[in-house]
């Protein structure tokens, strides 16, 4: 019997599928809305004192026929006041006892963190999330990413939160930093209940060729703004990584946010060590409804797998994701074509012979357009299997017996490793390149 | 059975020649061009006659570079318009497409090739020049798309051009013998003025070249000379009775319908002859011109047809009937045709032979003979030394020279017949091959 319910670091929900703090938790009515549409928390759309918005606001990033593949936001907290989303969030409890409302807060003194911990407790919260990550416009005020780039700051305001707060604390961290774990560790020490990430990226989306402006222009000029969507997704799942792997870290609850829009993602995020995921830019494009499929594609990973709560697979991932230096130095693959579905678009070929490894040849025949992989110049690299547009027409072939296992790291132990410039220990050495003057007989 | 109506206005005419190819809007071209893969050395552009680089302005048109699209596409093919629009793509660059392999729809590229360069067009954007000047002047003798496309070239390589035409418009069989429901006449002659204006040729219409004497004039006046005529009217049947009034030629029917639209007179019962794909058109052109009903009678099996397949399926789904192994032995009638008398066919031995003791009648207003053009034979003979083979075609060299040094062909004249690409191909090379000759 499956069960999808979650005890998120003491905040309870019917499932993993929350939204994220942003526009679609604007209002008590899109979040009745999502909770009507199958969603099991919400994390209110970031409250203090409230902003003034430009407009307009939102850029994308459309690759070929997929609109909205990464999508950017200039839009700050709400610019709503609080005494309306206190009252919603409120009746948004009585209607939904049992799911996950969370207030997303924002403010800068300590006495505005008292005072507004108090209030959305009164109105019912089951938690608390700290924005320390919005990258444009609050953190100009120094609030958002100012604190999320500044552990120490960070500490001591989830320290004066924990303080005064009586539910549990979710710490959301900022992804523009160059190493996750500092903040994570200082959101620990300042004694946080568990971790949400990440927030948006500073990006620039686009510029227009005709007025030189950045998307989305305000009235001629643009600025920076916060980058989400499915082309985050990368980059959050490092991230989440890098916590799940830490020791102290990796003990408290993790939320993953950053590009989150199907059952694959929402598998893979939990099997990086995540226990609850925060969607946002997948319902700003299709919808509160996309939860039908992230919840039909769980539930059914979920039962081939013989798995009943998602505790029993989360952080699976975790052990093989390893240092480079520990991959198995003597595992050896290379490219197999099956020429019965090879279409002959010979993408494989010109990616290998101008971007990879000269390893895969044309046929002569003018009309056999299937070209042949030269086994003994593949590295394995895998480039080929990506470019090809047919499903398994070019897969990866073990080639080694599996017995052996050497990594760089062994390698270095054993004082086997290239170590001048002109080592015969390279890798490449008495690997099959062709004459540079080759190019010219193209 | 008939599909269509009478058309009694030119709307109605319209709704029944409704466009085969209509031009994309910009969101299917933008989806449409995000499924070219880019293949390697890509079979779209072997399988093009003129070799447009494909991939490429495909790419420029999802990147909404569309100028630097239709660059891309005339720079290979001055008829880059009419092309997208009446290549038998199915045939050429979209049969060629990988995507055939996986049961996937081909890319759609007739059609993305009309987006990009009819926007062009409207948008009058010059994206060509005629080249500086040689002093070395051109005739050109026919303004179809052979002699159309050997005049662009010629001009971007600093040549004076003047092309001799007979009728009242450019553009030859793309304005006055393809089917009206694959390009409207506008669509043709605004890409000729569109090249016009940038390249600056002079069409001289309404003249006609077919005497010794402006052949002469011809030869004094211009350092070389190209023939694009093209082909000439049907081909006799020589059967009985086909002097008969509405006994018409496929390519004269074809005409008369691009010019007079739904003012021209179809009678109820038409008979088509014919098996190649002008018989398709007029068959099925005859069909949407509200004839009661419209049989194709061909004299070998269907297999055995010249037509594609997709030009027969259009034919059929018009309201088309069609009989296979009858050969027209007789017209009947006294005055007007009144019917078609045939005799059974079928092959033996290899040889197709006729049963004259199976005859029968089709009844009928109307005959289209769809059997064939003759050649301008009478023009070549007028021409020293211009070699031609026993088909009637002129025979050039591989830079499109006769044997007749000063005189180049291309087109429907040195190949007997073919598509408007292999003309505008012709015509191209021919001008390069002009210019290597002048410049040796």
């Amino acid at each position: 019997m499956i069960d999808l319910s979650v005890n998120f670091g003491g905040i309870k929900a019917p499932n993993p599928f929350w939204l994220a703090s942003a526009p679609p938790t604007n209002s008590g009515y899109q979040i009745m809305k999502a909770f009507e549409a199958g969603w099991g928390g919400a994390v209110w759309k970031t409250l203090g004192v409230p902003v003034v918005n430009v407009s307009s606001r939102y850029g994308s990033v459309n690759y070929r026929n997929t609109k909205m593949m990464g999508f950017s936001n200039i839009e700050l907290i709400t610019d709503r006041t609080l005494a309306d989303n206190l009252r919603e969030m409120e009746e948004v409890k009585k209607h939904f006892p049992d799911h996950a409302v969370i207030a997303s807060l924002m403010v800068e003194s300590r006495a505005e963190w008292e005072q507004i911990i108090k209030d959305v407790e009164n109105a019912g919260a089951d938690g608390i999330e700290l924005n320390f990550g919005c990258p444009h416009g609050m953190c100009e005020r120094g609030m958002g990413s100012a604190v999320g780039q500044e552990p120490e700051v960070l500490k001591t305001i989830v320290g004066w939160v924990k303080e005064a707060a009586n539910i549990p604390v979710i710490t959301k961290l900022t992804p523009n930093i160059s190493d996750i774990v500092p903040p994570g560790l200082a959101a620990l020490q300042g004694g946080t209940d568990s971790i949400s990430l990440i927030n948006t990226i500073k990006s620039i989306v686009g510029i227009d060729l005709d007025t030189y402006a950045p998307y989305p222009i305000v009235d001629g000029k643009g600025t920076n703004g916060g980058y989400c969507g499915p082309a985050v997704k990368p980059i959050a799942m490092n991230m989440l990584k890098d916590l799940a792997q830490h020791p102290e870290i990796g003990k408290i609850p993790l939320s993953g946010i950053g590009g989150i829009e199907t059952w694959r993602d929402v598998v893979e995020f939990i099997l990086l060590g995540a226990t609850s995921v925060q969607v946002c830019t997948a319902v700003m494009h299709y919808g509160f409804g996309i939860v039908r499929e992230m919840e039909a594609g769980l539930r059914q990973f979920m039962e081939e797998k013989n798995y009943n709560t998602i505790y029993d697979f989360a952080g699976k991932a975790l052990p093989n994701v390893t240092e480079w230096k520990h991959l198995n130095l003597e595992h050896k693959v290379v490219a197999e074509i099956n020429a019965d579905k090879c279409v002959g678009c010979e993408l494989c070929y010109i990616s290998c012979d101008d971007g990879a490894h000269q390893a895969i040849s044309l046929s002569d025949d003018p009309l056999n357009r299937i070209p042949s992989i030269i086994e003994e110049n593949c590295v394995g690299c895998n480039l080929c299997s990506l470019v090809c547009p047919v499903e398994d027409c070019i897969t990866m072939v073990k080639k080694d017996d599996g017995t052996e296992h050497n990594t760089w790291n062994e390698r270095s132990l054993n004082d086997n490793i290239p170590t001048t410039f002109n080592d015969d220990r390279a890798g490449g050495k008495g690997h099959f390149v062709p004459q540079p003057t080759d190019a010219l007989k193209k | 059975m008939a599909e269509y109506k009478k058309p009694k206005t030119e709307a109605e005419f319209e709704n029944n020649f409704k466009q085969k190819n209509p031009l994309m809007n910009d969101t299917e071209a933008y989806y449409e061009a995000s499924r070219c893969l880019f293949c390697y050395d890509a079979p779209c552009i072997k399988a093009c006659p003129t070799s447009i680089d494909i991939p490429l302005f495909i790419k420029q048109i999802h990147t909404d570079n569309i100028t630097g699209a239709s660059k891309t596409i005339f720079d290979s093919n001055w008829l880059g318009n009419a092309c997208g629009i009446v290549c038998p793509t199915g045939v050429l660059c979209e049969g060629a497409c990988v995507y055939n392999h996986q049961d996937v729809p081909p890319i759609k590229i007739g059609r993305l090739q009309n987006y990009a360069t009819n926007k062009t067009i409207d948008a009058a954007k010059i994206i060509f020049k005629a080249g500086e000047s040689n002093g070395n002047k051109i005739a050109i003798i026919g303004a179809g798309p052979a002699g159309i496309a050997c005049a662009c070239e010629a001009r971007t390589l600093g040549y004076e051009v003047d092309i001799f035409e007979a009728k009242e418009k450019p553009s030859g069989l793309t304005v006055y013998g393809i089917a009206p429901y694959k390009i409207t006449n506008e669509e043709v002659l605004k890409e000729v003025a569109y090249l016009q204006n940038q390249l600056g040729f002079n069409i001289k219409y309404k003249t006609a070249i077919n005497s010794k004497q402006e052949l002469k004039s011809l030869e004094d006046e211009y350092d070389a000379i190209f023939i694009g005529v093209g082909l000439g009217k049907t081909r006799n049947l020589k059967i009985e009775g086909e002097d008969k009034e509405h006994v018409i030629g496929a390519v004269e029917f074809v005409e008369e319908l691009r010019m007079k639209h739904h003012k021209l007179a179809v009678p109820k019962k038409v008979v088509v002859l014919g098996g190649g794909n002008t018989a398709m058109d007029a068959a099925s052109e005859a069909a949407r011109m509200g004839a009661k009903k419209t049989v194709l009678a061909y004299r070998n099996s269907k297999e055995k047809m010249g037509a594609y397949g997709f030009e027969y399926d259009l034919a059929i789904s018009a309201g088309v009937d069609s009989l296979f192994n009858v050969t027209p032995i007789a017209i009947t009638g006294n005055g007007k045709v009144e019917g078609v008398r045939f005799a059974k066919t079928a092959m033996v031995d290899g040889q197709l032979k006729t049963n004259m003791n199976n005859t029968f009648t089709v009844k009928c207003d109307m005959v289209i003979k769809a059997t064939g053009q003759a050649k301008q034979g009478h023009l070549y003979s007028l021409i020293d030394n211009l070699e031609i083979d026993i088909k009637t075609r002129i025979k050039t060299n591989d830079k499109f020279q006769t044997s007749n040094p000063m005189y180049f062909a291309g087109g429907d004249a040195i190949n007997g017949g073919a598509e408007v690409v292999n003309a505008a191909y012709d015509g191209k090379m021919a001008a390069q091959g002009i210019h290597n000759w002048l410049n040796k």
